[in-house]
């Protein structure tokens, strides 16, 4: 069974909030549930499907369900890390095709920046049962050191440079200075980042996402129901998923789980890399973008480097517009975690509600890929890919 | 030597892997090997992750490798490199490489085991260049 033209995106929410000290965790999931559901033109009781992941409060699904006063038929917790989203999208259409829920909720929140957290240079947290944990925590894995030698390494393998990072930086600033929400509305150049200071070798502060408190919300329905709303109409076509671990020993940093999910969502959704006007991709740090963009097939392995130089993932002059909200690296990245903003802003360019300078033209096809949990240890890849009808 | 000077959070060993922990205190690094399909895997664990048996062992590593990447997280207190070493015997572990200057460390220097003291006190496998 495909998934493809069985459901559609019907509503979307990013919470405007950057640092929400004044508000609990539950709430902001709360507030960006509801700001979804009056962007679709629906009510609460016309959701019947939840879907959440670590970042929700309590036992997830059942502790939001009771916040909200949610009737549900359908609940899934599916945790990949920021990529969780992206992937409940995907099982969210799985879920409608079947007819286990008709209206379907995603929501996500987080205030990692009100709770001080230093979530990309504090070593991991001591404690768990995960069994890698013994192996690798007396190394002091944080978090840009894990994917700076995913860098180290694609440098070594192909030559890729700081400034070719760099451009995925300034590609992501010249979006964020139109969007008044962003975090970091500067224009930086690319000898603005490699003359930043440096975190983890090879990485610079500014080759590094944003720590901001926020959320955001989904709703994803049937086409009898997206019939029925006011809304232009935006149909998930191909979703996949994978996760990369160590391959028992057998380590390789150069590449991500795009390598499988993003040929299988390309083949449900019958369309090519080639094919896509807009890219939604998930930005924690420079190198994640570098190595999805070549992994998804929108250029050669290897050659991602030259591909993301000289603008060409800026809006208007460049053949690959990324992340036109700013992303992770300017606009935001609620939670720890990107991939639910990364389908608002894709669903934003279907529908023609981008901001007008960075509005990619006669934009009817996009695609929203993350990579959760780590990119140097193990992570979750997610893949969908949208059309507007 | 600043490596030395970092807090090395300690490992809690479970019974599935107090083994490669007292080996690893006797100056020993193992790694996991099964004996149902022969292939070897890191890290060390009970069911073998190429074909899911339970005939696995730990078999001693020549200590011997090459740095297959590696960052010096310059944001911390006492900074220090991290690095995926990858073992003469074929499979790649997290460590650290210490006792050396932290700006000339190259990925395929070639590198040996030591170990360092955690703060139990156990003694974690780490690497330092030949």
């Amino acid at each position: 069974m495909s998934i493809k033209g069985k459901a559609y995106i019907v509503g979307i929410y990013e919470h405007p909030t950057r640092k929400a000290d004044d508000k609990s965790l539950a709430q902001l999931h709360a507030e960006s549930a509801k700001g979804a559901l009056e962007d679709a033109g629906l009510t609460r009781a016309d959701v019947d499907g939840y879907f959440c992941a670590g970042d929700a409060p309590g036992l997830g699904p059942l502790s939001m369900a009771d916040y909200l006063g949610l009737k549900l038929r359908h609940m899934d917790s599916t945790d990949s890390g920021g990529s969780s989203y992206i992937i409940h999208v995907g099982h969210a259409a799985e879920a409608i095709a079947a007819g286990k829920c008709s209206v379907a909720l995603i929501t996500l929140a987080g205030r990692p920046r009100s709770e001080g957290q230093a979530t990309g240079t504090a070593p991991r947290a001591a404690g768990g049962n995960a069994p890698d944990v013994q192996f690798e925590n007396p190394y002091g894995p944080a978090t840009a050191n894990m994917y700076a030698m995913c860098a180290m390494r694609h440098m070594y393998q192909y030559g890729t440079t700081s400034e070719q990072l760099a451009w995925i930086k300034v590609a992501a600033s010249h979006h964020a200075q139109h969007n008044p929400r962003a975090m970091l509305r500067n224009v930086v150049t690319v000898e603005d980042v490699v003359n930043s200071p440096i975190i983890a070798d090879p990485l610079h502060r500014l080759d590094c996402c944003v720590i901001s408190d926020g959320g955001g919300a989904i709703i994803v329905a049937g086409p009898e129901v997206a019939k029925s709303l006011k809304r232009p109409k935006v149909k998930i076509i191909g979703a996949a998923e994978a996760p990369k671990h160590q391959m028992a020993g057998h380590v390789d940093l150069t590449y991500s789980g795009a390598v499988w999910s993003g040929p299988a969502a390309f083949a449900e959704a019958g369309v090519k890399p080639a094919d896509i006007k807009y890219a939604s991709i998930y930005d924690s740090f420079t190198i994640t973008v570098l190595m999805q963009i070549e992994d998804l097939g929108f250029c050669e392995k290897g050659r991602g480097g030259k591909f993301v130089a000289d603008g060409n993932l800026i809006s208007g002059t460049g053949k690959l517009p990324f992340n036109t909200d700013g992303g992770g690296l300017c606009n935001n990245h609620p939670a720890n975690r990107g991939g639910l903003t990364k389908v608002v802003e894709a669903v934003r360019q279907l529908r023609g509600e981008a901001h007008p300078a960075v509005l990619v033209k006669n934009c009817d096809l996009a695609i929203a890929h993350g990579t959760g949990g780590s990119l140097g240890t193990r992570h979750g890849a997610a893949t969908v890919i949208m059309e507007r009808e | 030597m600043p490596s030395q000077e970092r807090k090395i959070q300690a490992p809690q060993p479970n019974p599935e892997t107090k083994a490669f922990w007292d080996a690893a205190a006797a100056g020993r690094l193992m790694i996991g090997k099964c004996t149902a399909c022969g292939e070897l895997h890191y890290y060390p664990r009970a069911i073998c992750p190429h074909c899911l048996s339970d005939k696995t062992e730990l078999q001693q590593a020549s200590g011997n490798g090459t740095i297959y990447t590696y960052s010096v997280m310059r944001r911390a207190l006492v900074p220090y490199a991290i690095a995926y070493v990858t073992l003469q015997e074929g499979v790649s572990m997290m460590t650290n490489i210490v006792d050396c200057d932290l700006d000339k460390i190259r990925i395929g220097q070639a590198v040996r085991l030591v170990f360092k003291p955690s703060e139990s006190g156990q003694p974690v496998p780490m690497f330092t260049p030949v």
